[in-house]
């Protein structure tokens, strides 16, 4: 192939290219470095602190909503017990880009994990490591691994305990079958708090040198919901934004909504207050303000938000919101609503059509608020 | 002699027509070698392509528009061959792994991985990171998403990815986690206009407002249907005036006609009848629910206020059953007799018990 060609040896490739840090996006170069970098998971970070003197690793299972550090903390545990130089011999880390299925469980695996560890080389970097004499396999994204992948893992965890531990991430401890499950610590990893996600931006931007206001952070806060990676892509690609103009405008908060794919305000409201559910707001659009008189104005109004191209879960998440919250709807009807809120996200995730599930959901909507 | 819609595309983002702003965000992300990973979305025909292609000129420049078309080969780890088509340039790849199906996944492995690990042919080239554009993302299987997530972080220092899809829902939280999102709107009836007048004044004649809106307002928003109507219309008549006749497809006129018979007849018979056209839509490559929502639209259309909420209520749920169900055509006939009972019953008051 002509395309691009390939590197001297596949090894040089995979070894971690260190990029000149202003190049790097922010989520990456903010990367935690070591576990004390690790925001807001104090639970998790005490316990595996000890394990750095202590020596004594048992296996892991990390599992939370992404972006709330597992693969950051497990990687930068792993670098702190062995250092840069041992790494390699150490740890291996598979994720769900690699081929995880039965066969590579019983070899690769099972060949890493019963090798005696490798005598520690000298650090080159005059630091001393832990560098204990186990290794450590990482399975990241495991939820994605079959179910007879992980029975096969069974047998290799006990047998080789002694010289090899593991580390199982994922986002859904379900999905990971019992027998293994029961064989890990678990470590739960919660959605960023507001005040370390607020922290952690704030650190961020005053390393990057990017004015921003409270507003600011608070928006990047509820768009994000406790995913720190999200918010981290959001604040920097508002502030490529605001430095495209000369001099650079200041970051608002709807430049995050913006990013983040929020439906505006004015365009919910103005959709809510077409179905019947009344929303002050003297921001929406004229045609905004009424209520549909029939079938054909909700269709319409539906038709116009998907040509819009908002995403459905989106926009059910926000007119959920709207209604669940409303300080004067009865319950009752609120309570109609709920039910097609919960068909409608079952059917969106089933990849029904987002459009007849919009309509349908509005219908409902606009049923019950009459 | 190439389409309008192809010859008119603009290569570059200060020649898109609408979205000004977008473009101008675009164009500020693509200037930095800080350029994040993205996903595109957006309905259909609202040009998010286009705006991709010009994404990929800005940053890397006129090398980009070389093309090469190349049939890789695969082997799924049951040892499987799959033929995919590659679409490439110097700097970039573009692949639309849903073409196979449900090995989409071993395409994301295998691919991105070897590209990840070489490096740019072009050391003059702007940036050191190539860029794959996935087409069709939305249609990724769950696993082939999975297997996105790490090489999206581990390789970000040579490849960027940029995904297009028609919705976000479809993507899992952690791929989206990773990604800018970026939305494509579909352009409005004023700004289609606007392109086919620019259309117009390159091929040097006049375009009426009158008709430019009518074809405008008929697409939808789909700019690219909007384009191509334009186009077929100018052949029959150059100077397009007159009343304008906009040709429908071939399926959508027979679509409505089965909506027609629904709304006349309601009997066993009747639904024979319909039966058999659905499997002529079906058999023609018609994607059922583009069948189904055209045939409800068009019987709402045709009854009583009262019974339209319910028509829709069943056509969402039947498209649903339709997707999670296997044979298509069971769902469509269900929904079809529904309709039919709920017709007859509001004029008849028939007893519909035994029916829900
Ligand atoms: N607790 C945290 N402390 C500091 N930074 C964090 C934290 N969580 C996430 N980040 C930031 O988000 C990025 C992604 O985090 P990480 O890769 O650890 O997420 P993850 O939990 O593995 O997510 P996923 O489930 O999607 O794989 C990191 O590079 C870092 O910049
Ligand atoms: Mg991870």
């Amino acid at each position: 192939m002509t395309f691009f060609q390939p590197q001297a040896s596949r090894k040089a490739a995979t070894k971690a290219v260190v990029e000149e840090p202003s190049l790097q996006p922010w989520v990456e170069k903010y990367r935690p470095k070591t576990i004390d970098d690790v925001a807001s998971q104090e639970h998790t970070v005490a316990v595996l602190r000890r394990t750095l003197t202590s020596t004594n690793l048992p296996h892991m299972l990390f599992y939370g909503p992404p972006g709330t550090g597992k693969t950051s903390t497990i990687l930068a545990l792993a670098r702190q017990l062995f250092g840069p130089d041992n790494f390699r011999s150490r740890v291996l880390e598979l994720n769900a880009s690699d081929e995880r299925g039965i066969s590579i469980v019983r070899d690769k695996i099972k060949n890493f994990a019963r090798q005696t560890p490798r005598a520690q080389t000298k650090a080159s970097d005059g630091k001393t490591y832990p560098c204990p004499p186990y290794k450590i396999i990482i399975l990241d994204e495991a939820d994605s691994m079959t179910q007879d992948a992980q029975a096969a893992l069974r047998r290799i965890m006990e047998t080789y305990a002694r010289i090899t531990r593991f580390c199982l991430v994922c986002n859904y401890v379900t999905r990971i079958i019992d027998p293994l499950a029961s064989r890990c610590s678990k470590f739960r990893f919660k959605p960023l708090d507001s005040e370390s996600t607020a922290s952690r931006l704030a650190h961020v931007a005053q390393e990057e040198n990017v004015p921003v206001s409270d507003q600011v952070i608070s928006a990047l806060i509820s768009t994000s919901q406790g995913d720190l990676r999200r918010s981290i892509t959001y604040l920097q690609s508002a502030s490529r934004l605001s430095h495209s103009t000369d001099p650079p405008v200041p970051i608002t908060p709807a430049d995050i909504q913006e990013i983040a794919g929020v439906v505006p305000d004015p365009v919910i409201n103005s959709f809510a207050t077409s179905l019947g559910v009344e929303v002050a707001d003297d921001s929406m659009d004229v045609d905004g303000g009424v209520k549909a008189k029939n079938f054909d104005e909700v269709r319409k109004k539906v038709k116009g938000l998907m040509r819009e191209g908002y995403s459905a879960t989106q926009i059910l998440t926000q007119l959920h919101d709207l209604v669940i919250e409303h300080p004067t709807l009865a319950a009752h009807k609120k309570a109609q609503c709920a039910l097609v809120f919960a068909e409608a996200d079952k059917a969106l995730c089933d990849g029904a059509d987002e459009e007849l599930w919009i309509l349908e959901t509005a219908l409902r909507v606009y049923k019950a608020a009459s | 002699m190439s389409l309008w819609v192809d010859f008119y595309r603009p290569k570059q983002l200060d020649g898109l027509h609408y979205h000004h702003d977008l473009s101008k965000r675009l164009r500020s992300l693509a200037s930095s070698d800080d350029f994040p990973h993205m996903l595109f979305y957006g309905p259909s025909g609202a040009g998010k392509k286009t705006r991709i292609a010009c994404v990929l000129r800005e940053l890397f420049g006129k090398g980009t528009e070389k093309l090469k078309i190349d049939q890789r080969v695969f082997l799924t780890p049951s040892k499987r061959k799959l033929d995919i088509n590659v679409v490439q340039s110097n700097y970039h790849i573009e692949i639309t792994p849903s073409e196979a199906g449900s090995y989409d996944r071993t395409i994301i492995q295998d691919l991105l991985k070897e590209i990840a690990q070489t490096q740019q042919v072009d050391l003059s080239a702007k940036h050191r990171f190539k860029v794959v554009v996935i087409n069709e993302a939305d249609t990724l299987s769950r696993d082939a998403q999975a297997a996105l997530r790490r090489t999206m972080e581990k390789y970000m220092s040579n490849m960027r990815i940029i995904l297009c899809a028609n919705s976000t829902s479809k993507l899992i939280a952690p791929i989206k986690s990773r990604c800018l999102l970026v939305r494509v709107a579909a352009p409005t009836t004023e700004e289609i206009v606007e392109v086919m007048k620019h259309v117009a004044k390159q091929e040097r004649f006049g375009l009426e407002d009158e008709a430019a809106k009518e074809i405008a307002e008929d697409s939808n928003g789909n700019l690219r249907k909007a384009l191509l109507v334009f186009e077929a219309l100018r052949m029959q008549s150059p100077d397009l005036s007159g009343p304008l006749t906009i040709a429908k497809p071939d399926w959508e006129t027979y679509c409505h006609k089965v909506a027609d018979m629904i709304v006349q007849e309601q009997s066993p018979g009747r639904v024979m009848e319909v039966r058999s056209k659905l499997y002529e839509l079906l058999s023609h490559c018609i994607p059922p629910t583009v069948i189904l929502k055209t045939i409800a639209e068009r019987v709402v259309d045709r009854v009583d206020e009262s019974l339209k909420a319910d028509i829709m209520h069943w056509a969402a749920v039947y498209e649903l059953r339709m997707r999670v169900g296997n044979k298509k055509i069971f769902h469509l006939e269900a929904w079809v007799v529904k309709v039919m009972s709920l017709y007859k019953h509001f004029f008849y008051g028939i007893d519909m018990d035994g029916f829900d």
